[in-house]
């Protein structure tokens, strides 16, 4: 029997994460450095797990409410609205969902049919267009350039609209490249949605890693609310990767559609992480700053030590990767993450990974010690200077 | 400048020029503020933090609750001056609550330690008693955690 021709034809036409084949390589090396690493490299603060450990004490070991505790609904709205001054209604317009990874799965499956298309600037996140393919919805990539900092404009966007558009997927700031979008930008593309009547998808998930000016949540901009699904999480911010926990705003009929989903698959996510959430949303702002502080350092060293090697380097406001250019090299960004990988034992993520506006750059993660960044930064210059001879 | 304190805390081993690149500030500006702070004794001290047992050396240390009687004009000063010229004497606070001072004493012995109490401690003018706690094992110091077990479990690429 051919196993391989029983398996979903939307499944098979999606490639493997271009991030996952280099993996088996990089993971079976000893005295590697990794800067491939999407998380933080802070453990989860103490005082989370320890509300964690407490809950399961306690006897907290139900299922949950679809929608998730209501006291973590509650905590989710109201620092929505401290933070960006939006206001939901935690019975019904939030979802917790098993990370934002499951938030943008239901949202791409309530909202898309066959033939709709979804606008995705691209470089983006590796899930994003296999997830609009995955949902039956056609993937449209709007490439952005590091000459425009990899914003998008409304007029660059007009150029992609069709009839069949109905999804704009944003996810900013921006892994890989570390861009934001200031209000203004963020404006334009509101009056763009508007004018050819989207839904905005906001992936929002490194709000809280914004270093550079302010970060906008889409929703709290006029007009926005009742047609933007806000994703959220605790992974970056909190450092609560593992426990897979995220969340979704948005009006009562999105949020309702995607609890529909979700209760027939995930049914709700592990009250053990929600408990944790509680906790991380209540009083984990100390650490939040601790970390975002830490990052920003980190982000300057290896920004510096770019510029320096002679790399064009985009200077990242947000999230913690930079996106360097590899272009002078005149390797393919495969070809120099795996000879660099080989030749000085330092792991980065090819740009293509991330689409194919990506190609001719790297990701590089800052969530690594200063230690771990200035060797690394020794070891890519060497690199450098042996290929140019 | 809060952030450069906050940054020698953690690692005082980044050069001038690394810190400069972190804090966004001229490397000479840098450079001045770290003088400034040692010269106004904001930086009293760069210290290393060893791990003596794994370095095979026994120490033994001792906290010890002190309770003296104040003494006109000076307080508490002149007594705890007195003890903490003592080299034995690692640490010295002034206490609220049951008694008076916390002293940290360390040497190499059990012997050593209960001489200088015995000897030199109890026998200073003004100290009223003393409650010796022999310290069995340091957990976290300077708010460094000694056997730090929680080891990185990442993946070496993830998304």
């Amino acid at each position: 029997m051919n196993w391989s021709d029983r398996i979903a034809p939307a499944v098979k036409a999606i490639p493997p994460s271009g991030i996952r084949r280099f993996f088996d390589i990089a993971a079976e090396m000893k005295g590697v450095i990794s800067l491939g690493v999407g998380e933080p490299d802070f453990i989860t603060p103490w005082h989370i797990r320890e509300s964690c450990i407490h809950g399961l004490h306690r006897g907290y070991t139900s299922y949950t409410s679809n929608y998730g505790l209501l006291e973590l609904r509650e905590e989710i709205t109201k620092s929505l609205h401290k933070d960006y001054q939006v206001t939901y209604d935690p019975r019904q317009e939030v979802l917790v969902t098993v990370g934002v990874s499951e938030g943008l799965d239901l949202a791409m499956r309530a909202l898309l049919g066959p033939g709709d298309e979804v606008l995705v600037p691209e470089p983006c996140y590796v899930s994003y267009k296999s997830c609009v393919a995955l949902a039956g919805g056609t993937p449209i990539t709007i490439p952005t350039k590091v000459e425009n900092e990899f914003r998008i404009t409304a007029e660059q966007l007009e150029e992609y609209v069709t009839p069949r558009t109905k999804i704009l997927l944003i996810g900013y700031p921006n892994n890989p490249t570390g861009a934001i979008m200031s209000r203004e930008d963020l404006e334009g593309i509101a009056a763009f949605a508007l004018k050819h009547d989207l839904i905005v998808i906001s992936d929002e998930i490194y709000a809280k890693l914004t270093y550079d000016g302010t970060h906008t949540c889409f929703s709290s901009l006029p007009g926005m609310r009742d047609r933007t699904i806000v994703l959220n999480g605790f992974s970056k911010a909190y450092a609560m990767t593992g426990w897979r926990i995220g969340y979704a705003v948005s009006n009562v009929e999105f949020i309702a559609a995607m609890t529909k989903i979700h209760q027939y698959t995930m049914l709700c996510t592990p009250i053990t992480a929600q408990i944790a959430a509680i906790e991380a949303l209540k009083s984990g702002g100390k650490n939040v700053e601790h970390m975002v502080s830490e990052y920003n350092y980190r982000r300057r060293l290896i920004f510096n030590g770019f510029c320096q090697m002679g790399l064009d380097c985009f200077e990242p406001k947000g999230a913690f990767y930079i996106f360097p250019s590899i272009k002078k090299t005149g390797l393919t960004s495969l070809e120099f993450a795996e000879q660099l990988l080989m030749t000085e034992k330092v792991a980065l993520v090819p740009g293509d990974a991330f689409g194919e506006s990506g190609e001719g750059f790297v990701r590089c993660s800052y969530a690594t010690s200063t230690k771990n960044i200035t060797e690394a930064l020794e070891r890519i210059g060497r690199f450098i200077e042996s290929i140019k001879k | 400048m809060k952030e450069l304190l906050e940054c020698l805390e953690r690692d005082h081993t980044q050069t001038p020029e690394q810190l400069a690149i972190m804090l966004n500030k001229p490397a000479e500006e840098i450079a001045a503020l770290i003088k400034k702070y040692q010269d106004e004794k904001v930086i009293i001290k760069y210290q290393t933090i060893i791990d003596w047992e794994k370095a095979g050396v026994d120490n033994v240390t001792a906290v010890i609750e002190v309770r003296i009687t104040p003494q006109r004009e000076v307080g508490f000063d002149a007594i705890a001056e007195r003890i903490y010229r003592y080299s034995e004497v690692r640490s010295l606070y002034l206490m609220s609550g049951g008694y008076d001072l916390s002293v940290t004493v360390e040497g190499t012995s059990l012997k050593e330690v209960a001489d200088f109490v015995s000897t030199k401690l109890s026998t200073i003018d003004g100290v009223v008693s003393t409650t010796t706690h022999f310290m069995l094992k340091k957990y976290k110091y300077a708010g460094v955690i000694i056997k730090d077990e929680e080891e990185e479990h990442r993946l070496v690429i993830s998304p």
